[in-house]
């Protein structure tokens, strides 16, 4: 009899979709990966891919069952996307927190009575940081954020990362991180690729190439 | 009933050109769509009224029901030409023809065995002008609710995927459009019903009462047709929208834009 071992925590084997891949990648829990690359180079559609919100070539597996086993909107709520733009569909912030706010907004550096206010008179920043805190009350194991801290300045920027870290380590979770900022990703990765030519390039933290 | 002679729609008709030549003058750029709506208007019932009394007197099962699915058929490419988003490929006339069917023949069928009773019961006199009446105003619904849904599921997709992205079913990510898109292709027979009788004298009982008809039964017959065609609005209307909402996402709950055809 042998021990096998548990499976990865999302296993990416040949996805392919118009000019991303086919690439395979396996992500551990605790993984913060990074990717960076020029824009247009398909790092939105990878992420839509692995949410399963595109159709797409090859398999995306979450420890060891692949998404065609899950019912979506089981898969994408364990995998939870944030994409850059953040959309509000009822009239109150408070009305799309149905499970519950994740942690307190003040460790965001935003106010609970935010919460009574119209979305029409949140601020970019605001409205990003709340679409994050409304990803995460639906504990996905894992995390894709596409320049989740895009519209923030820097002490808000932070505030954030500090945030997406804790959320990774307390829910054994993985992040996959869309990052232009070489020093957010030296403060928050553990892993860094360079999307080039629909492929995934690892490359060292620093943002030197390690691997070509 | 005084009997109408070519003279007398001739004369009628110089209403509708003086109407065009006002409108050369205006530029308004409609005189000829108005002249040529006009000319089909003529030409088209003439041609409609020797069909009805051939088939009057050939008064077949064979024979109605070809009529009907061609009606049916003609219906269902004007639902289609009316939606600016259609989808695309057969979808785009197949489901609004379907629904029609659904609606318009399942109560036209019911209201001539259950209600009036003929023999046979497929008596043209009573089908065709029956099921005309209920196509005619299904297709306004269908067209109404399918162009609402496409449109809402075009301009309103980063809410609708972004509601999907937070674990909701493609089901509970549409049903405010499916509900919006229904309600709008019910309005108008709702708004008819309303107003029938104070504001408006339906078209129908105008008729009859013109060609003789004793009033008191005119509006018996007017109140079961808007019965009927409010029935066959809404089923119609239900149906199409439902198979739209369903067509819009895959088996994997994505929505599918490209299923839709550019305007």
């Amino acid at each position: 009899m042998t021990v096998s071992k548990a499976p990865p925590l999302l296993q990416i084997n040949r996805l392919h979709r118009l000019m991303v891949g086919p690439l395979s990648l396996v992500v551990d829990e605790g993984d913060c990966l990074c990717i960076s690359g020029a824009s247009g180079c398909g790092k939105s559609l990878l992420l839509r891919a692995i949410a399963d919100l595109d159709p797409h070539e090859g398999q995306v597996s979450l420890q060891g069952v692949p998404a065609t086993a899950i019912e979506p909107q089981l898969w994408r709520s364990r995998i939870g996307l944030l994409p850059p733009e953040s959309y509000w569909w009822l009239p109150q912030v408070k009305n799309h927190f149905r499970n519950g706010m994740p942690l307190p907004l003040e460790q965001i550096g935003i106010s609970a009575g935010i919460l009574d206010q119209p979305v029409a008179r949140l601020s970019s920043g605001e409205r990003q940081r709340l679409a994050l805190m409304r990803l995460l009350s639906n504990r996905p194991r894992i995390l894709l954020l596409d320049e989740p801290t895009a519209n923030l300045d820097p002490v808000n920027t932070r505030l954030v990362e500090d945030v997406i870290t804790a959320y990774r380590r307390e829910n054994k979770a993985a992040v996959i991180w869309v990052s232009h900022d070489v020093g957010q990703v030296a403060r928050v990765a553990n892993r860094h690729y360079e999307m080039r030519d629909g492929d995934l390039h690892a490359t060292d933290i620093e943002g030197r190439q390690w691997l070509s | 009933m005084v009997e109408l002679s070519t003279v007398d729609l001739l004369i009628a008709s110089m209403l509708v050109m003086l109407l065009a030549l006002l409108s050369l003058r205006q530029q308004l750029n409609i005189s000829r769509q108005l002249i040529i709506a006009a000319v089909r208007t003529a030409v088209q019932l003439t041609l409609v009224g020797l069909v009805l009394k051939v088939l009057f007197e050939n008064a077949t099962l064979g024979w109605v029901m070809l009529m009907a699915l061609f009606m049916l058929f003609v219906a269902g490419r004007e639902v289609m030409m009316r939606q600016e988003r259609r989808f695309k490929g057969w979808w785009g006339y197949a489901a609004g023809t379907f629904s029609m069917f659904l609606s318009s023949f399942t109560i036209t069928v019911f209201a001539l065995v259950v209600i009036l009773g003929n023999d046979p019961w497929y008596e043209p006199q009573y089908a065709i002008p029956l099921l005309g009446m209920l196509l005619g105003n299904t297709m306004t619904g269908i067209a109404i609710a399918m162009d609402r849904l496409t449109h809402a599921a075009w301009e309103q997709r980063h809410i609708i995927e972004a509601r999907m992205m937070l674990g909701e079913t493609s089901n509970e990510a549409i049903s405010g459009y499916r509900n919006q898109a229904v309600r709008s292709g019910m309005i108008p027979i709702i708004n008819a019903m309303a107003a029938a009788g104070v504001v408006s004298l339906p078209g129908m009982m105008t008729g009859q009462i013109l060609a003789g008809a004793l009033p008191v039964e005119a509006v018996k017959y007017q109140i079961l047709i808007m019965f009927l065609v409010s029935a066959g609005t809404g089923l119609g209307t239900l149906a199409a929208v439902h198979i739209g909402a369903r067509r819009l996402f895959d088996s994997r709950q994505r929505l599918c834009l490209d299923r839709l055809r550019e305007p």
